[in-house]
């Protein structure tokens, strides 16, 4: 296959950055995208030029580290007919001569690193503020003594799958970490464990969203739509319920923000 | 920073989830006002005495001798007054935060889910401020009259005049579409906001419902101008 490349370019968080175009002649449409850049970068080796700087871990669509907008949509979610990490995508979802364009993902909340490296640790931010539950450590206590009703159980487990990608956020028009949010809140709002804190963690959570600078959300659906894990819209409403009623209680009136 | 002495229930208490809740409960009390002006707005093919004895009785004698003659009229437009403002104010509030929570443009986006009532919602919320303005100013204010005499106490010949024109329709048209498109959106979305939408069947009935309320609200509110306009009242 023979693709033209146009990626986004940028040296630092404070350069400014543009589109450049690139030829790539030597392309299999068994390659996953990664390896379709990892080739891109080795021609650039070779011509002494600065490779194209992109993040990834596992190749195998569960560490969440890769994630770029392709052709517009996060993931190559427009592209690909199915729900999928970047790393997962191959490029048998593309066709011989196709223009492909790639961009990091640009959100206020998610500053660019280099190319296509942006830095997410607002994603951090938002679970240190309360996506935990507190229980001593030491040795496991007996499975059975906490019965966890099965339903419940399994929308837990559902959202939990939730891999920190941030497609959601390079997704959304207003730039919002609701569905990742309210992924963790309705994970634990699920599970016996999650219960003592359940009030003060989507209080401290909500919080902690607006102050990373995560956008409100517009219930337009966009981030369940690029969700590689398939996170459903819902989990926003669990978060929602779960803020009204918690507003009701003293949970956290007495602890100071960071 | 000031910010920082405040708790986290405080926090919580200033998020934008919160400010969403209080624009979903004020934009769906302006939808519950817009279906009650269309049914209404529907009494024009009555005739004149049943619209006028309608509108005389919305001015003086709504809740009458409970409170006194005129002043339901009164204490409910500042109740929407007060609605519409909450409503703008969280609006600007939560833009802020969406200027800076999206940050740099995509050169290109390809979006899924996107409706353009979804995407056009602030653009269409200020069209709607500015042709509301413009409404009052006709039919309850008296500062623009075309086709007709301000007289308050004769609503239905005003209303007959104004619709009498052609373009007159055409502006209400406009209105009318916009309302729609904003109320499409966001009935949908309040409702979500609020917390109903529980799974994917919900979905479907919020999006259905708000499809319905959106076309039941165009229907009713462009057929009595439509009427006048094609001289069937």
């Amino acid at each position: 296959m023979k693709i033209t490349l146009k990626i986004w370019r940028q040296a630092n968080k404070d350069a400014v950055g543009g589109m450049k175009t690139y030829q790539l002649d030597d392309v299999s449409e068994d390659m996953s995208f990664l390896e379709m850049l990892d080739v891109l970068n080795e021609h650039l080796t070779l011509a002494n030029e600065e490779p194209v700087a992109f993040d990834y871990d596992c190749r195998e669509g569960i560490c969440g580290m890769c994630g770029v907008v392709i052709n517009g949509a996060p993931h190559g979610r427009y592209n690909s007919p199915i729900p999928t990490t970047t790393c997962q995508l191959h490029m048998r979802c593309f066709k011989d001569g196709d223009v492909i364009e790639i961009e990091p993902w640009k959100t206020g909340s998610f500053p660019v690193v280099k190319d296509l490296v942006v830095d997410r640790s607002a994603f951090d931010r938002i679970i240190q503020a309360g996506g935990f539950i507190s229980v001593n450590t030491g040795s496991a206590p007996e499975a059975h003594s906490v019965p966890a009703p099965k339903r419940q159980a399994d929308r837990a487990f559902d959202v939990a799958t939730c891999i920190g990608c941030g497609a959601c956020v390079a997704a959304c028009p207003n730039g919002s970490g609701m569905l990742f949010t309210s992924a963790k809140i309705t994970h634990l709002a699920n599970l016996p464990q999650g219960q003592p804190e359940r009030r003060l963690r989507v209080k401290a959570m909500v919080a902690a969203h607006d102050e990373n600078g995560f956008g409100g959300c517009q219930n337009v659906g966009e981030c369940a739509s690029v969700c590689p894990k398939l996170i459903p819209l819902e989990s926003i409403g669990q978060l929602n319920r779960d803020l009204f009623a918690s507003l009701l209680r003293g949970d956290g009136k007495a602890i100071a923000g960071s | 920073m000031a910010s920082t002495t405040l708790s986290v229930h405080q926090k919580a208490l200033r998020s934008n989830v919160v400010k969403k809740a209080i624009m979903a409960v004020t934009g769906l009390v302006l939808i519950g006002f817009l279906l009650m002006h269309m049914f209404g707005n529907l009494k024009i093919f009555i005739g004149q005495h049943a619209y006028n004895t309608y509108a005389g009785w919305l001015q003086s004698d709504l809740l009458y001798p409970l409170l006194p003659e005129g002043w339901f009229i009164w204490l409910f437009r500042i109740f929407l007054l007060v609605c519409l403002v909450l409503h703008i104010y969280c609006m600007i509030v939560l833009w802020g935060a969406s200027l800076h929570g999206r940050g740099p443009r995509y050169v290109r986006t390809n979006r899924k889910e996107q409706t353009l009532s979804s995407k056009l919602m602030r653009w269409l919320g200020i069209s709607l401020a500015a042709l509301l303005l413009f409404h009052l100013s006709m039919f309850t204010i008296g500062w623009i009259q075309t086709g007709y005499v301000y007289d308050h106490s004769d609503p239905y010949t005003m209303f007959m005049g104004a619709f009498s024109q052609w373009w007159m329709v055409l502006i209400y048209a406009l209105f009318v579409t916009v309302v729609c498109m904003h109320v499409r959106h966001g009935f949908w979305s309040a409702f979500t906001t609020l917390g109903a939408n529980v799974g994917p069947g919900a979905r479907n009935v919020l999006n259905g419902l708000a499809y319905f309320v959106a076309a039941l609200l165009f229907v009713g509110f462009i057929l009595p101008p439509l009427a006048v306009l094609l001289g069937m009242v």
